[in-house]
């Protein structure tokens, strides 16, 4: 069993654990997963590494309530456990796997979006420790849905909000800040990290390659047992078929099919809202309509 | 009990049409009067060929003996000195190219039923109670095994019985490996039989670490070297899927046979209390004809499909065990033989809606000694499908090899070892099972369990 010692509501039905689970939190780095379990009848729920503390043995987990499970897992407190809790999975961070005196000649920028925040947060974290510099964006819908921004003015050189309805920062989306700092402000980025729902993740690749940016993306594709073993994840990239899991998570954006990346994402979309549905209006959800038991 | 010694006792199945609907299991096993009556049928052979055919060497008249004369527990430490897992061998094991096949009643008339009585002795056993008998003194050494699957349960066991202390790494959540994820509920209960034959093996004093992924989490130096485990086996299998590579495999609706039968299997997919969703498909099209293609093919019937089976050789090459293929036929699974896939059709949102096949003819003998397939021009075809399942094979997975120092490999990615002790390119690591040949049965892979558990003594002794 993986013992919650700390839950936090971020914003935007974003929360914020740290579990008890020394084996991952003394072998993990930043850029991989973990796999979580909630009870005997649960899914295995992917999820990115947020932070950890090795000494502590926890393993920090950030996750949104999107459907069923996510919302289950909301419920959960303070001192009750997981019964599951695997990892650390996939590899580790392209940029922490660089020698630091190469990624000091680089100027790195890091997009965020949504909780896509999490995950960029130990890799700059990681990037202050070494002494490297590096800018972030972090790309939200309206102010109030921001998570981590404290957090992440810490580590930053460079931290630009950009909203899309102008409550906050930057008026625009992710991509409208690059552009204002590539095109207006006349920064020059060697590597940009991008992070964060698959579509932003296709829009700034789009982008960037019509900047020639080498760009890094994390991608979050359905999984089953993350070892490897399934194949649920697997990926178009370039001319190959990866597996997120074990090749991944992170890919060249400019070589990920993303468009067959989303749609494989949305396969089991019925299943999921209606163990939704299920889980909302519980035996009222049958209407007697006749058409299914 | 009247005994035709040429024939064997039938066993008792659910009837096909009944079981195609749900996923108990299909073969029901001898009840004690027709178990003891099958027994009579073996001759007790001075010289016993069926000894010789089982990668075990169960003394098999030996158990037989005792089941005759109705001393069931007896006949169960009989098996146990050599098996961990008798209720789980008796099951799905291929006796019949086995032991059963080395069986001299086998000559004039039909072979004892083997597989058959060792299950009765294991199911027995469970009803009554009866343990393995752990060691009596610890000798203090720790070993380290990784996988919990058939190689890795058999190794620990024999080690525990030794006096070692035993601890099985497993990287899911739930420890049987193959027996767990792959192995279909029909065919192998996991409550009643892979969970109860894995008690056993813990009730020796063998501990199981489930979610600890070797490679990732700690690696196998880490564990000779910082947590003092003295040896380690690697029973860490074959479990990297392949696929075909032809157009339209990446559709929604194409899965491999891992994926489709982890999701029944060890997630329970099938059942409604779990939350883990299955596309149970209403044309399936399973491409491969081995064991673990009719498991697919037998698990989307139950799951309310209709079932083709697509192979590129005939009938007389499926790798499946012959009972398999006739209980897939008898459940109503269409055979589609000399057969083989060249392309999948997906709709405009990427769902599947068929595939295209060409037919093959057989030509000359491959370096496998089966004759190789060869497609007749011109010959292509549609089936309409919305799933298709991939169950081509599997491969071992790279991650410790990969991670560990010193450790050789072949060019198929298997790990090196000595067939007969285990032993591989690096002191104090054996391994066995698919992770060193690569696919094949639980048995041989006990085989090598058990093979790398007396290396690993010998090792430990010196």
């Amino acid at each position: 069993m993986f013992k919650i010692l700390e839950k936090k509501y971020l914003a935007n039905n974003i929360w914020l654990m740290d579990i008890e689970a020394p084996r991952v939190a003394k072998s993990c780095k930043p850029g991989q997963f973990v796999i979580v379990k909630m009870d005997e009848e649960g899914e295995r729920i992917p999820l990115t590494i947020c932070d950890y503390d090795s000494k502590k043995g926890t393993v920090t987990i950030v996750f949104q309530t999107v459907g069923a499970s996510t919302q289950e897992m909301a419920k959960y407190e303070v001192g009750e456990s997981f019964m599951d809790f695997v990892g650390p999975l996939g590899c580790a961070s392209e940029l922490i796997e660089t020698p630091v005196e190469e990624l000091k000649k680089e100027n790195i920028l890091f997009v965020c979006g949504g909780v896509g925040t999490a995950p960029v947060y130990p890799q700059v974290k990681w990037m202050r420790a070494h002494g490297i510099d590096v800018d972030v964006i972090i790309g939200a819908r309206t102010k109030d849905i921001i998570i981590l921004e404290d957090e992440m003015r810490k580590v930053a050189a460079n931290l630009y909000i950009a909203t899309d309805d102008g409550s906050y920062g930057f008026k625009g989306n992710g991509c409208d800040q690059i552009n204002e700092l590539v095109k207006n402000q006349g920064k020059k980025y060697t590597r940009v990290v991008a992070i964060g729902p698959m579509i932003m993740m296709k829009f700034v690749s789009l982008l960037t390659k019509e900047l020639n940016i080498p760009t890094i993306v994390s991608m979050n594709p359905i999984m089953v047992d993350g070892t490897g073993m399934c194949g649920a994840c697997r990926l178009q990239v370039g001319d190959e078929i990866k597996f997120a899991c074990v090749d991944g998570p992170e890919f060249d954006g400019h070589l990920v099919d993303f468009d067959q990346a989303m749609r494989r994402q949305r396969m089991y979309k019925t299943e999921e809202g209606r163990a939704l549905l299920r889980l909302k209006e519980g035996s009222t959800h049958h209407g007697g309509c006749g058409n299914c038991n | 009990m009247e005994v035709d010694v040429l024939k064997r006792i039938p066993v008792r199945e659910q009837e096909p049409k009944v079981r195609a609907a749900n996923f108990d299991e299909v073969c029901l096993g001898y009840n004690k009067e027709e178990a003891m009556a099958e027994a009579t049928r073996c001759i007790k052979c001075k010289n016993p060929q069926c000894v010789k055919g089982c990668p075990v060497n169960i003394d098999i008249p030996g158990f037989i003996k005792e089941v005759e004369n109705g001393n069931f527990d007896e006949a169960y430490h009989v098996i146990n000195k050599y098996s961990a897992l008798p209720a789980v061998c008796g099951r799905v094991c291929p006796q019949e190219s086995q032991c059963e096949a080395k069986c001299i009643r086998g000559i004039k008339g039909d072979a004892v039923s083997i597989g058959k009585l060792e299950r009765f002795v294991a199911d027995t056993a469970k009803e009554n109670g009866i343990k393995p008998m752990p060691a009596e003194t610890n000798n203090g050494k720790k070993v380290a095994i990784i996988g919990s699957g058939p190689a890795g349960l058999t190794c620990a066991g024999d080690l525990a019985k030794l006096g070692y202390d035993v601890t099985i790494f497993e990287a899911l959540h739930k420890a049987g490996g193959v027996l767990s994820y792959g192995i279909p509920e029909f065919r192998l209960p996991k409550k009643s039989v892979v969970d109860a034959e894995i008690e056993n093996v813990k009730s020796l004093g063998v501990k199981i670490e489930t979610n600890t992924v070797v490679g990732k989490a700690v690696t196998i130096d880490e564990l000779l070297n910082e947590e003092g485990f003295d040896a380690v086996f690697i029973g860490s299998g074959a479990g990297l899927p392949r696929f075909m590579g032809i157009p339209g495999e990446n559709a929604n609706g194409v899965f491999s046979a891992n994926e489709y039968l982890t999701r029944s299997n060890l997630m329970k997919a099938f059942d409604e209390k779990y939350d883990t969703p299955i596309i149970a498909g209403k044309k399936v099209v399973v491409v491969g004809g081995g064991n673990v293609a009719m498991d697919a093919a037998r698990t989307a019937l139950r799951l309310g499909a209709d079932v083709h089976i697509v192979y590129r050789r005939s009938e007389a090459e499926l790798p499946a065990r012959v009972e398999e293929v006739h209980h897939a036929k008898e459940e109503g699974i269409i055979f589609n033989l000399l057969t083989n896939p060249v392309e999948i059709y997906e709709d405009e949102e990427g769902n599947v809606k068929g595939i295209k096949c060409i037919r093959m003819e057989l030509g000359e003998p491959d370096e496998s000694g089966r004759r190789s397939p060869v497609e007749i021009p011109g010959s292509e075809f549609d089936i309409e499908a919305d799933t298709v399942i991939m169950s081509l094979g599997t491969s071992p997975n790279p991650l410790i090899s990969s991670t560990t120092e010193g450790l050789k490999v072949n060019k198929r990615k298997c790990i090196v070892a000595e067939e007969s002790d285990g032993s591989t390119s690096k002191t104090a690591v054996y391994a066995g099972g698919d992770a060193v040949t690569g696919a094949a049965t639980v048995i041989l892979a006990m085989g090598a369990g058990k093979a790398a558990a007396k290396g690993i003594d010998e090792f430990l002794s010196r």
